[in-house]
C-alpha cells in the first residue's frame, strides 16, 4: 500500500505516529544484543531499522518480529542514537493492524486453561498489543 | 504519611496477596493508603503510538482523581502506565487538551506518582524501615527481580539507575536478609508473550531463574504480577534447586511480623499473629 507520492503507507504512518526516524540508525547492533527475545526474531531489531531505511514494506509487514517484541524498552535504553525502537515496533504493529485490518489475537483463541490461570494484567496487555 | 492508592485490576484478583501484605505493612508503619473510589483498570500497557489517546483516558482519569495528592500504586505495570501518562500530560499540550476535554476533568500533570517502594525509600527511609522490622529475615538469600516496567524508560520513570538499580536490594537488606545479586535482574520476563508466544517466555524466564540460582538465591522478589506469573509458570525447574518467587510486600510483611505467604512457606505460621 502506498501514499500519493509513492512512499510506503506503513512506513510513513509508523514514522508519523512513533516520532522516530530510522535513518538515524548506524547499525551498531546494540539493540539486537540487548533484546531478550532476539533468538526468536526473524528480523533482529537493528535489521528492522535497516529495512525501514530501505523501504522494504512487505518484508516488514510479514515479519514476526513486531509481534514477538514484548515492549521491554531495553533496546531504547541502550541505543546510542536515541532511537526509541520500542515505539518503532509499536508503530509497525499499529500501522499493520490499521492499514491491513484484522486483529492478531483475540479472546476466542485463548484456551480454557489460559483463561483460568493467566493474570488479568496479561490478558489486558495482550489484547491491547494485538487488537484494534 | 497519607497517600491516595490505586490498586489496579490484578491486585483484586490473582495478586491479592500483594495488596493484602502491603496494606497490612503500611498500617503497621503508619503509612495511610486511601483507595481511590470507582477506579478503573489503568490499561496495563502504555500506548507508545502518540495518537492512541483513547488508551490514555483511563490512566488520566485516575491521575485526576488523586486531586493533586501523592498517588501510590503497587503493580509495576500500573505505576508505569500512570507515570508515563502523567509525563505525556505535562509534555504534550494537544494530547492533554483532547484527553481532559473528553473526560471533562481538569488535569495538567500535577501530583507525585509513586510506587510503594519509592515511598519506603524516599518518604519513610530504609533506615527507619530497618528499625521497624520485628522479625529480621536472617539467613535468607533473597534476590531482587526488577524486570522492565519500573526502570525503563529511565528519563520518565526516574525510579532508579536503569542498569544498576539498588532500591529493592536496599529494602531486602533493611529487612535483615542476605542480598543476592543476579545479572538477569533487569531483564524482561517475556511479559504478555506468555499469552501468545509461550515458548519465547519460557526461554526468557529460564535464563532469569537459572541466573538467580547460580548466584545462590533461594527467594526472588518482584513488584509485578505478570513477572511473578511467568516466573512461576513458564520455566522447567525439574531437578533444579527450588527457588520461591514472592511479591516484595510479602517479605516486607513477614519481616514486620505480619501474615504472608512467605512466612507460611517457612512454617512460621503458628508464630504469626492471626488477623
Amino acid at each position: 500500500m502506498t501514499t500519493e507520492t509513492g512512499k510506503s503507507r506503513l512506513i510513513e504512518d509508523m514514522k508519523m505516529h512513533s516520532g522516530q526516524d530510522p535513518n538515524g540508525c548506524y547499525q551498531c547492533g546494540k539493540c539486537s544484543a540487548a533484546c531478550p527475545v532476539s533468538a526468536a526474531l526473524d528480523l533482529k531489531p537493528h535489521q528492522v531499522l535497516r529495512y525501514l531505511q530501505m523501504g522494504l514494506e512487505n518484508e516488514l509487514a510479514e515479519s514476526k518480529t513486531p509481534w514477538v517484541c514484548a515492549s521491554c524498552f531495553t533496546c531504547a535504553a541502550r541505543c546510542p542514537r536515541d532511537i526509541d525502537l520500542a515505539r518503532v515496533m509499536e508503530g509497525l504493529r499499529l500501522s499493520i493492524l490499521r492499514n491491513r485490518g484484522g486483529n492478531k489475537f483475540g479472546p476466542a483463541e485463548l484456551t480454557p486453561e489460559q483463561l483460568e490461570k493467566l493474570p488479568q494484567q496479561a490478558l489486558v496487555s495482550g489484547f491491547r498489543k494485538y487488537n484494534k | 504519611m497519607r497517600y491516595r492508592y490505586f490498586p489496579g485490576c490484578t491486585l483484586k484478583g490473582q495478586a491479592k496477596s500483594m495488596e493484602d501484605t502491603t496494606l497490612a505493612a503500611a498500617k503497621a508503619m503508619g503509612i495511610e493508603l486511601e483507595e481511590l473510589s470507582e477506579w478503573q483498570c489503568c490499561g496495563a500497557v502504555y500506548p507508545l503510538y502518540e495518537d492512541e489517546l483513547i488508551s490514555l483516558l483511563s490512566p488520566v482519569r485516575t491521575l485526576a482523581a488523586a486531586e493533586g495528592e501523592p498517588l501510590v500504586s503497587l503493580c509495576a505495570a500500573c505505576h508505569h502506565v500512570l507515570k508515563r501518562a502523567q509525563e505525556l500530560m505535562q509534555r504534550n499540550e494537544d494530547a492533554r487538551k483532547k484527553v481532559t476535554d473528553h473526560l471533562e476533568v481538569e488535569y495538567a500533570g500535577e501530583g507525585r506518582v509513586l510506587h510503594f517502594l519509592e515511598v519506603l525509600r524516599d518518604d519513610l527511609g530504609f533506615d527507619k524501615l530497618k528499625e521497624m522490622v520485628k522479625k529480621p529475615l536472617e539467613g535468607k538469600k533473597v534476590a531482587a527481580y526488577y524486570g522492565c516496567l519500573l526502570l525503563r524508560p529511565s528519563k520518565v520513570m526516574q525510579f532508579d539507575d536503569p542498569e544498576n538499580p539498588t532500591i529493592m536490594e536496599d529494602m531486602i537488606r533493611a529487612l535483615g536478609a542476605e542480598v543476592v545479586k543476579s545479572p538477569y535482574r533487569t531483564e524482561c520476563c517475556g511479559a504478555y508473550l506468555s499469552v501468545t508466544e509461550e515458548g519465547v517466555a519460557a526461554d526468557t524466564v529460564q535464563r532469569i531463574l537459572d541466573s538467580a540460582r547460580r548466584a545462590g538465591a533461594e527467594i526472588l522478589v518482584t513488584a509485578c504480577p505478570l513477572c511473578r506469573y511467568n516466573l512461576e509458570n513458564c520455566a522447567d525447574n525439574e531437578g533444579k534447586t527450588p527457588i520461591k518467587v514472592y511479591y516484595f510486600s510479602e517479605i516486607l510483611a513477614e519481616a514486620m511480623g505480619l501474615p504472608s505467604e512467605s512466612a507460611q512457606d517457612r512454617g512460621t505460621k503458628e508464630e504469626v499473629p492471626q488477623g
